[in-house]
Formats: structure tokens, sequence, C-alpha cells
């Protein structure tokens, strides 16, 4: 069983919903992203998504392309990701890590390469954002093997034959975006969202997590009391920018930046 | 209508999911996958319908003024000493430009839709101006997308926009140059999906955007076939037109495909020349990769990551090309080459002061290269020079290279 299902099926089993913080590795520096990572899981994280920064992040609102231009201002690599989830690892076993990105770093280093080296660093699962399943099927073989698991988005916008077809071809959690639109964009409307969320219901027993406009206890309390869990990205990696650069970080500050997890991890497990 | 009689013999393309062999398709994020299908559909559709393609000709007649002529450059000629040189005259289409042949097209396809917003990108600001310009006709709403540095450099341009009631939307992130602004679009497009049709500017992008900018620009290549016929009695030898993203060497080069005597030439922007690594050649000197939409040549980092690129031409200061450009260049039947900033100064001056016609500094690479080509060859062979635009908009580039203030 991969770390993702073992991650989910236990939450499901004490009725607790995922809660999956989305920050940029190398924003601001690699070693403050390692130390995040170990906070964000003293505060309540399931699953920790890492953005490898890529130079044209297309996907994306204003809040996360101004962390990816500060982890690329200090040239993180793709290389350099995978490292920092080994390191990562030799402390942490039980945290589920999942890459989040797009596809031309990956092509650079060659599927089979890119593969190999998520599998030895400890990474539990791929996403990414401009790979649709009908392109993937080169990757997703790789994947499989290896045990990574290859995850996909849903949209508002996506039919239900497509969904179908994702839904086929997705492991570990289905990622439904909220709202049209750029991550970190607009207001959800929940009804919309539930039934979505319900129509997908049929199509996968994977666990469906919500993303996209999620910025604060509130909004994750909502979207938790209909999915399986949330992901909460910009408003986490706006807090980041605030710590303006600034090394090495007391304890305290970090703390400050997690806040909006810790507030969100309290407000999903309210009964 | 398309040439599909071309298409059924060796350079067929794009299959169902929009793939020139290893190239193209369609990678973007699931937000936009709905707007690139239903665009795909209604294309096929489209494309099968002689109505639709009667609308655009009768368009590209009377309000873009096509056919645009064949014209003989005998001075130009006489200069290069070779080859007979002729330039296919787009600098004389309405807007200025070769652009304007898809933005007609494309604003067919968005009233068709039933959209009643228009976006798009900008480089040099021509298809800015060309979807700005068919937008007013049609009474849509339209934002322009440009990167801050284009829009200095281009600022005629940039007030030609907002004279036709555009918005135009200064990009920041980034290199702040045209790949930035596509970035941009498909943030809005994402964002406005319902609403609004994205009118990409060049024969890349997700599927079916390359097939369809295709499509739309080539009646360059089918005019020039029919009056070089009529002119010349036969086919030309070469053909040449300059390639940032590749939508004018596309049209001009696609009917030519399959007549195995003509010899095509890509001219890509070479910077201070492809040796600095300051140039927007990928085909010259990339690697295959994936940005905005499609598998293509890319100028990409070892890690990746989208290189800063460097043209004195914004139209062709673009870090990738279209995909149907990567697998003719794999198949060798189109010859990519580089001219460098200085090659095609000389060549927009050259071309101003023997024949009266000042050239788009995009347009002008294909001039450098089409020089050094005809004098190599034969007086009796010939050579089609597809002048994609018109240098208006480049005067105040020029003059500042030149050490001059407008």
């Amino acid at each position: 069983m991969s770390r993702i299902s073992e991650v989910s099926s236990t939450a499901a089993q004490q009725g607790r919903k995922l809660l999956i913080p989305y920050l940029v590795a190398g924003d601001p520096d690699l070693e403050t992203t390692l130390k995040l990572m170990h906070q964000l899981v003293d505060d309540g994280a399931d699953i920790i998504e890492l953005g490898v920064p890529f130079s044209d992040p297309s996907s994306d609102g204003p809040v996360i392309q101004k962390g990816v231009e500060r982890a690329l201002s200090r040239g993180t690599t793709l290389v350099e990701v995978l490292a920092l989830v080994a390191d990562f690892r030799t402390t942490n076993k039980h945290t589920a890590i999942v890459l989040m990105g797009y596809l031309n770093p990956v092509e650079r280093m060659g599927y089979a390469h890119f593969v190999e080296g998520a599998s030895s660093a400890g990474v539990d699962g791929v996403l990414i954002v401009d790979l649709p399943p009908s392109e993937a099927s080169a990757i997703k073989p790789l994947m499989d093997t290896k045990g990574i698991d290859t995850i996909f988005l849903v949209a508002p916008t996506t039919t239900d034959a497509r969904a179908a077809q994702i839904a086929a071809n997705c492991t570990g959690y289905l990622y439904y975006v909220s709202l049209k639109g750029v991550t970190g964009a607009a207001l959800i409307d929940t009804e919309s969202v539930r039934q979505s969320i319900e129509k997908l219901r049929r199509l996968s027993d994977l666990p469906i997590v919500i993303g996209f406009g999620i910025k604060d206890a509130a909004s994750a309390k909502a979207m938790g009391s209909i999915a399986d869990g949330v992901i909460i990205g910009s408003a986490l990696v706006e807090k980041i920018a605030e710590l303006n650069g600034e090394t090495p970080h007391t304890v305290e500050r970090l703390r400050a930046v997690s806040e909006v997890i810790r507030l969100a991890r309290g407000a999903l497990d309210e009964r | 209508m398309p040439d599909t009689q071309q298409q059924s013999v060796g350079f067929a393309g794009p299959d169902r999911l929009g793939h020139f062999g290893p190239y193209g398709g369609t990678f973007v994020g699931e937000t936009l996958v709905a707007a690139v299908e239903e665009l795909a559909a209604v294309y096929e559709e489209v494309s099968k319908d002689p109505e639709f393609w009667a609308e655009y000709d009768h368009d590209l007649k009377y309000y873009v003024g096509r056919p645009s002529p064949l014209y003989l450059a005998e001075r130009l000629t006489a200069k290069a000493g070779g080859a007979k040189i002729y330039l296919k005259r787009e600098d004389l289409n309405h807007t200025g430009a070769h652009k304007v042949n898809n933005t007609i097209g494309q604003a067919l396809l968005a009233k068709r839709m039933g959209k009643t917003r228009i976006i798009a990108e900008t480089g040099a600001g021509q298809h800015g101006v060309a979807s700005a310009t068919v937008a007013a006709r049609l009474g849509l709403e339209c934002f322009v997308y440009m990167g801050a540095e284009d829009i200095q450099r281009q600022a005629p341009n940039v007030y030609r926009m907002k004279l036709l009631g555009a918005t135009v939307v200064s990009v920041e992130s980034g290199s702040r140059t045209l790949k930035d602004a596509m970035n941009e679009a498909l943030r809005d497009w994402a964002t406005n999906v319902d609403s609004t049709y994205y009118i990409i500017g060049t024969v890349a992008g997700p599927h079916p955007y390359p097939q369809l900018v295709r499509d739309f620009q080539c009646i360059i290549g089918r005019e020039t076939r029919e009056q070089s016929l009529e002119q010349l009695d036969q086919l030309p030898d070469a053909l040449v037109a300059c390639v940032g993203g590749g939508s004018n060497a596309i049209g001009l080069f696609h009917p030519f495909l399959n007549d195995t005597s003509v010899a095509m030439y890509g001219v890509e922007a070479g910077g201070d020349g492809i040796e600095t690594g300051r140039h927007a050649a990928p085909l010259s000197s990339g690697v295959p990769g994936v940005l905005h939409g499609n598998r293509t040549y890319l100028m990409t980092d070892a890690g990746g990551q989208i290189m800063e690129t460097h043209s004195v031409s914004a139209g062709l200061d673009y870090p990738g090309v279209g995909p149907e450009h990567a697998w003719l260049k794999d198949l060798k039947r189109v010859n990519y080459v580089a001219a460098t900033d200085a090659e095609a100064m000389q060549a927009f001056h050259q071309l101003t002061r023997l024949e009266g016609i000042i050239p788009a500094l995009e347009s002008a690479h294909a001039v450098a290269y089409a020089m050094k080509l005809a004098a190599t060859m034969a007086p009796e062979q010939s050579i089609v020079i597809n002048l994609s635009g018109r240098g208006d908009k480049d005067i105040q580039t020029v003059a500042k290279l030149e050490g001059l203030t407008l």
C-alpha cells in the first residue's frame, strides 16, 4: 500500500479530514522549506504538496508565481528538490510527499531518471499540472512500477466522460479544483462543488480532496465537510512571502507562517 | 479551404490529438481542457463547412485587401547578385502584417461559438493590433496581454490597440516578454472560459491552435503558388521566411511541402550570434520540451527552466516554436537557419533604400538570409521571401539603435 493510501485510510478510519499544505520548494530557500515541512507536520499536515519551481507557471495565480520566482532566484532545481525530500525522509517516514509542478523540468531530466530519483528520495505521488491523462501514457507505467501515485486534477469544467477517464488513470487521490481560474483565485460556490464531488464519488473510490481558493479555517471547514480533505496553497505561500528572505528563522517565525495550517486543522477536527 | 489533398502525402498532420510526429499535443491544466476540446470540436466541424470558408475568403478580399502581390525586387536582386528575389507582400495587408489572416479566421470562430470577449497575447504588437482590429469590427470586448518590456519597445502599436478600443494589459512577470504574455493570457482564459475566446497569434499552443492558425495562414502559400505559376511560369526554387512562433513561415511553406523541387528556409532570430547564447533560435540550438500546451524545440537550461531570449525584433523574441516546424526540422523538409540582429538591421536598410519598402524587423531576418542564399544561386533561379510585415512600428527601435531619438 502506498504511503498516500495508508495516510488516507488511517484518516478515514479516525473520521479525520486530510489536510494538505502546498509550498514551493526553495521558497525562500531549501533550508527554510525543510524546516517548514516539519513545522507543517507538527501543525497537522497529513500530506505535503511540494511545488517544483518552473519559470512559466501558467496555471498559477500571482501569489504562487512570486513564490516560484523567489525559489528560482536562488536557482532551485528539480535535483535539489529530490534531495530535499530525501533529507525530510531521514526523520519523517509517515507524512506523504507529493511533487506538484510542470512537465518541462521532468522531460529535461528524462522520465526514467526522474521516476528513479523520486522513488529513492521517498516521493509518494506526482501531480504534473500540464500533463493530462491523454499525454501521460509514457510516464505513468514507470510511476506505477515504482509505486508512485499519479495524481490528476478534475475541474468544474471537466465533462462527465472525461472525469471517468481521469478517475480510471488516477491513483493516490483525486484533486478537485474548486473554481475556474488559477491557484489562489476568488470565491467558491459550495453547493456546486458538493454536487461535483457527489458525481465523482460514483466514479472513483479514491479520496477526493479540494484545492484552489481555500484560504482560511472557515473555507477549509466548509470544503472539508463535503470532501475527504483540503489543500491550502496560496494562503500559506503568502505567509512565506512575509519571511522576506531573512534567515535563519526562529521557531516562532516558522510557527507564525504555519498558523493558517494549525487553524485549518482545528476547524477540520471540530465536531 | 485547408489544403487537405496536400496533407494526404508525406506531411500529414496533426493527428486527432494534435500531434505532429512526437511534437504538438495538448499539455494544459485541467481547467483549460474543456475549452480546448470545445474549440477542437467546433473547428473540426467548421473546417468542413464551405460557408465558413466563403465568409473568410470574403473578409480577406474586401477587408484585408487580398490577394497580396508577389513582387520582383529587381534592385535587391541586383545587389545580392544571383537568383531573382520576389517578395510576398504581406506587409500590404490591412493592419500591416500577415497576422490579420489568422485573426479574421479566429474571430469568425469566436462569433460562431457565441463568445463576447476576446483575449490575445502579443510580442511586437502586430497580433495585438490585428486582434483589436477584428474585435472592433465585431463589437467584441478585447484584452491584449503584452510584456512590459515589449510595451516599451513597441509604443506605436500599443497606442494603436488603445485607439481600437482594446485594453492593453502590461505583464510584469518573468522576463516580461511574449512568453510571459502568453502565460497571463492562459490564466485569463482559465478564469473566464465561458465568455472568452483566446486568439493565439502563432502556430503554437495546445491543439487545435497549431493546426487552425496554420490553416488560416496557408492563404499566403496558396496565393504564392498560383502567382508563381502565373508570373514565373514555374514554382520558385526556394522559399524564405522568418520564424518566431512560425505562423508566417508555415503559411508560406505548407502548400509547397509536397513540391520536392522547392527548398525551404526558416530564419530564426540569431540575436548577438548563436555562439553567444543571446538569441531566440530554439530550432538552431534548442532541445525538445513542453511549454504553452505543446511539445516542441525550446530554449531551456539543464534543469528545464525556460531561458530568456534575445532578439532586436520583439516578434521573434520567443523561446519556443510551433510544433509543426519542430517536426519539419526532424524530417529535414525545411532548413532552419539564423540571422543575427546586425544582419537583420543591414537587410532592413538595404530593402528600404533599394526598393522603397520598410520591412518589419522580423521580416528583415528573412531578407538577410535570402540575400546570402541568392548569391549562391543562378540568375535564372528564383526565391520568394515572405515579407510578413511592414516596419513602421520599428522605426523608433531602429532610430534608437542608431543613437537617435524621434
